[in-house]
């Protein structure tokens, strides 16, 4: 069933890459899902079950603007600092903790953080993640987990659970 | 009238390459420099390739430009993790004036 829920999501994209569609990459998109799921199907999420709630859905999809809106500040703010002539940074690498406990919730949110306002995910062990930023504003863990981590984290809590 | 619309996009994303290009140059070492290499080329990518979604509308190419720029937006940050733990990992010093490194400590345990 995991193995099968990856073969659908591999094959509409295979369909969306190749789309004035004939015969032919219809049935070669077949194969090469196959192969896809049949390799990778143990590695694809723990619980594949909650790819098709609803009201998952409806949060990435809430989640999506927010992104998108921190995500033009993001190059606002790093645009400002690279064209200062002063060049304001003043970076170092602090640790966070996320409350997120399934292992693609973290990515994901490591790679929301990569591309916001002055942070950059170094590594991850355990619930603590630790971060590259490029204007400490506190190297203690819980102030910096409240202005980092956690306008994401409401948001990607109710996706990922 | 979509072709001017679509040019300007793309020009705001050139733009916004451009400007990671400058902070490439200029940000002090290299977990800096992946700061502004990262956004700005990711959000200037975006850009240009929703101005090739204008320009040619939903036809196959539009969706594939959409496809390429879902791809981008997971691929490039995942790239940059990896990136600055690598250098990290193999000895690349951080800033002398940079303010904090708690990742020191857990190295050093």
């Amino acid at each position: 069933m995991k193995r099968f829920t990856l073969f659908f999501i591999s094959y509409i994209i295979w369909i969306l890459l190749v789309l004035p569609l004939d015969l032919q990459t219809l049935i070669l998109g077949f194969f090469v899902a196959l192969i896809v799921a049949l390799l990778f199907g143990k590695e694809f999420v723990e619980n594949y079950k909650r790819l098709w709630h609803i009201d998952r859905l409806f949060w990435f999809l809430v989640y999506i603007p927010v992104f998108t809106y921190y995500l033009i500040l993001a190059n606002l703010d790093v645009m400002y600092r690279v064209l200062h002539p002063d060049l304001p940074i003043h970076p170092g690498i602090v640790k966070v903790k996320t409350k997120l406990k399934s292992r693609s919730g973290r990515s994901v949110l490591c790679n929301s953080i990569t591309l916001t306002p002055g942070t950059l995910s170094v590594d991850i062990e355990g619930e603590y993640i630790y971060i590259h930023w490029l204007n400490v504003k506190s190297d203690d863990v819980d102030l910096a987990s409240k202005e980092i981590v956690e306008k994401f984290e409401k948001y990607l809590m109710k996706v990922f659970g | 009238m979509n072709n001017i619309i679509g040019y300007i996009i793309i020009g705001i994303g050139v733009l916004f390459n451009l400007f990671g290009c400058i902070g490439l140059l200029r940000m002090p070492d290299v977990y800096c420099r992946l700061q502004a290499a990262t956004k700005c080329v990711t959000l200037g990518i975006c850009f240009v390739l929703i101005g090739v979604v204008v320009i040619v509308g939903f036809n196959p190419l539009g969706v594939k430009a959409l496809i390429c720029m879902v791809f981008i937006l997971v691929t490039s940050p995942t790239g940059a993790h990896a990136l600055a733990r690598g250098a990290y990992k193999s000895g690349v010093k951080l800033w002398k004036k940079s303010v904090c490194d708690k990742y020191k400590d857990k190295e050093s345990k």
